[in-house]
């Protein structure tokens, strides 16, 4: 029963600690991957994201620079309490460093508090709230590869300007839903689109025939699914029986990533406009990543989320060989001061509320003829510059901003 | 003498070994919870707590008055909101919002105990499940409550506005008060005369009717003493965690709480308590194992189902019964 030592079972990189890194702390840099191993995310971040932070510790060179470095997992099973209780045990007693990834709204609050609290290091790749960045922001969190307010932007505004300018909204009847489908709308409004309707459906819902219909009357080009996982994937699925897709409406998904597409299947999926930040078939950068990644990962290819981690977790190491310290708010510091450049994003920098900016990219799921082979899903119809990809900082409300 | 008086000499025997059994257990539980943290970390032991009054106020429906209730969660969650969105944004001292957490569930108890308590089984657990989805909507809407994100930061605050509950071995203290006056209200509960009418309802509710018991109140009265525990027991979670979120008023929880009260031992007064730490320790320490985690669990309950259908702690019992014959 004893909770440290299984997790010593996790991996071991390195053994060396050089004298140069006398200030961190009992001279291990030790870093908690936690997100959903099991349940609805665990496609999404999962494993995935434990490989990605093993990547990018092994990239770093820890090894060879003299630093000793772990990677340690725990599934928070998308509870809120057992992420809270996680993250103090790690910190408090198993003197982790750092957390990544923590996926799930609720669960990512609770952590981002308790980090703060501990002045140690967050860094939240598959957690999606923009509050992160905004009221809740924190000095020593960083929001790294996307927010439900890029996603709702980027899919909006290019959308928008590739045709799309008439839009009808599937929400889901909830916080969440509302205040992604009012994201999206702001954006269609003021690219010149208008918006023929909107209608709630119940949160969870899994008859979605009767909204669909709604939609299919209002002969808008757009419909946006202003809503997530299980709901999101209904909508696709019914829409294709009742043909929606093929009948020249198409789905705009504002909360739908790669592994959603790869479960549903081209047949279904086709014709599906999404926002993501990463695509393993961008460049030949990303290529040569994601294979490698593919290798570690039983064939398949990272999500923007694991690729998150691995920016995120590189980073992060940069910064503290960078500075020879591991205290929470200073690495963060640090991490803000220092511009970013690795092989899945490319350049990039941090901003002071925390927000690491980078291109976003839309995306249209292909036809299955053409598909040239297993996950290649999407076409890229357009490119959101860092600059306007994310949140505009003074609009956040976060306290850290001048 | 005459066959009646050793009878009931047999039963004064009985209840005394009874009685003894349970100092031993207390004390044991006692010095568990009160050594505990040198070993285990105290703010898992402080979830455990909170869950074993949790169960223990809804063993006093179902193992004592035979009342399977499915919307349990119901009161665990909205103890919690109530706690946390009192304690943070109106500035309650933590003994306060505690006390309005229990205050609403109880009255939600009162409530939906009205309506459910009319009907008997599956009935009565069904009406009490839909209730409960209703808080749940209720919840998941309301703007109070933050919808998917949950209350979060919520301040420890200040008990009685002089003790600093951030320092965690006051909260430990604080929480350990709690539980086992919780615990010794429902044991002093069951072993009331009001108790015994319990117990009887449960056994033959006609025959409760016939020697002139009003049924539907005592059972109302139990409805609702265990809504307001089980209200105690989220609000005082919630201070642990420093959050209120959805997953405590979610249907799930209403089966958890069934889970560790059968794996203890229904019916039982240490069963619960035993079934809350079995069950949140597998939840916390298999975290790791990942995708293993839901078959460990559902390994672990087909071993308990198929090997001890009494519990643990109720094959205890039996086996020491056995034992001292």
């Amino acid at each position: 029963m004893n909770w440290k030592r299984s997790f010593y079972a996790a991996a071991v990189f390195a053994l060396a600690t050089s004298p140069t890194y006398a200030q961190i702390s009992d001279g291990v840099i030790k870093i908690g991957v936690m997100n959903d191993q099991s349940g609805t995310y665990a496609d999404l971040a999962g494993p995935g994201s434990v490989v990605a932070a093993r990547m990018a510790v092994e990239d770093f060179g820890a090894a060879k620079k003299g630093m000793k470095v772990e990677v340690v997992v725990a599934d928070h099973q998308n509870k809120p309490e057992v992420g809270s209780s996680i993250a103090r045990q790690w910190y408090d007693v198993d003197k982790v460093d750092a957390i990544v990834d923590v996926p799930t709204s609720s669960v990512a609050l609770a952590v981002n508090q308790i980090t703060r609290e501990k002045n140690k290091v967050l860094i939240v790749s598959t957690g999606a709230t923009v509050d992160l960045t905004g009221k809740s922001c924190s000095p020593n969190t960083i929001h790294w590869t996307y927010d439900t307010w890029s996603l709702a932007n980027g899919t909006g505004n290019a959308v928008v300007k590739n045709g799309g300018d008439s839009w009808f909204f599937l929400t889901a009847d909830y916080a969440f839903g509302h205040s992604l489908e009012q994201q999206t709308e702001a954006v269609v409004l003021k690219n010149g689109g208008k918006v023929m309707g909107k209608v709630r459906h119940p949160f969870p819902s899994s008859d979605m025939s009767s909204f669909l219909l709604q939609a299919q009357t209002s002969k808008a080009k757009i419909i946006g699914l202003a809503n997530a996982g299980a709901d999101t994937i209904n909508a696709i699925k019914q829409g294709a029986e009742f043909g929606i897709v093929k009948s020249g409406q198409q789905f705009a998904g504002l909360l739908v990533f790669l592994t959603d597409v790869h479960s549903l299947g081209l047949n279904v999926a086709q014709g599906l406009l999404l926002t993501e930040s990463f695509y393993w078939d961008l460049n030949d950068q990303t290529r040569a990543f994601s294979k490698r990644f593919a290798k570690l990962h039983k064939g398949a290819m990272p999500t923007m989320g694991q690729v998150g981690v691995y920016s995120g977790v590189l980073h992060y190491l940069k910064a503290i060989e960078a500075l020879k310290s591991d205290q929470g708010d200073k690495v963060v510091a640090k991490m803000k001061e220092l511009p970013t450049d690795d092989a899945v994003f490319g350049k990039g920098w941090v901003r002071q509320d925390g927000r690491k900016i980078h291109n976003m990219y839309l995306f249209e799921v292909k036809k299955p003829a053409e598909s040239k082979g297993a996950w290649d899903y999407y076409k890229l119809r357009g490119t959101i510059p860092a600059e306007q990809a994310f949140r505009p900082e003074k609009e956040g409300g976060c306290s850290l901003v001048k | 003498m005459t066959q009646a008086t050793q009878q009931a000499a047999a039963g004064i025997a009985e209840r005394e070994r009874e009685q003894k059994q349970h100092r031993i257990a207390f004390v044991l539980m006692a010095a568990f919870f009160a050594f505990g943290p040198a070993l285990i970390y105290p703010v898992f032991l402080m979830k455990v707590m909170c869950f074993a009054l949790f169960a223990c106020a809804f063993n006093l429906l179902l193992g004592f008055v035979g009342l399977l209730s499915f919307g349990h969660a119901m009161f665990l969650g909205m103890g919690g909101y109530v706690a946390a969105h009192t304690a943070k944004v109106w500035g309650l001292t933590p003994e306060l919002a505690i006390l309005c957490g229990a205050a609403v569930s109880g009255v939600l108890g009162l409530v939906s105990g009205l309506i459910a308590i009319r009907r008997q089984g599956i009935y009565f657990a069904m009406i009490t499940l839909a209730l409960a989805q209703m808080v749940y909507f209720f919840c998941v809407q309301a703007p109070f409550t933050g919808g998917e994100d949950g209350i979060q930061a919520v301040p420890r605050g200040k008990l009685f506005g002089l003790i600093d509950l951030s320092n965690q071995l006051a909260m430990y203290v604080m929480v350990a008060v709690i539980f086992f006056s919780g615990f010794l209200l429902i044991y002093r509960i069951i072993h009331s005369p009001f108790g015994q009418v319990l117990k009887a309802i449960r056994e033959n509710e006609t025959r409760a009717i016939s020697l002139g018991y009003d049924i539907n109140r005592y059972k109302l009265l139990a409805y609702v003493i265990s809504a307001t525990l089980s209200g105690v027991a989220g609000a005082t979670n919630a201070l642990v965690f420093q959050l209120a979120a959805l997953n405590s008023v979610h249907w799930t929880m209403s089966g958890e709480v069934v889970l560790m009260t059968l794996l203890g031992g229904l019916g039982t007064v240490f069963g619960p308590v035993v079934g809350a730490l079995v069950l949140l320790a597998m939840e916390n320490y298999l975290a790791q194992l990942g995708a293993w985690v839901t078959i460990a669990q559902g390994v672990i309950f087909v071993i308990c189902v198929l090997t001890f259908r009494r519990g643990i702690v109720g094959e205890l019992m039996a086996f020491f019964k056995h034992w001292s014959r």
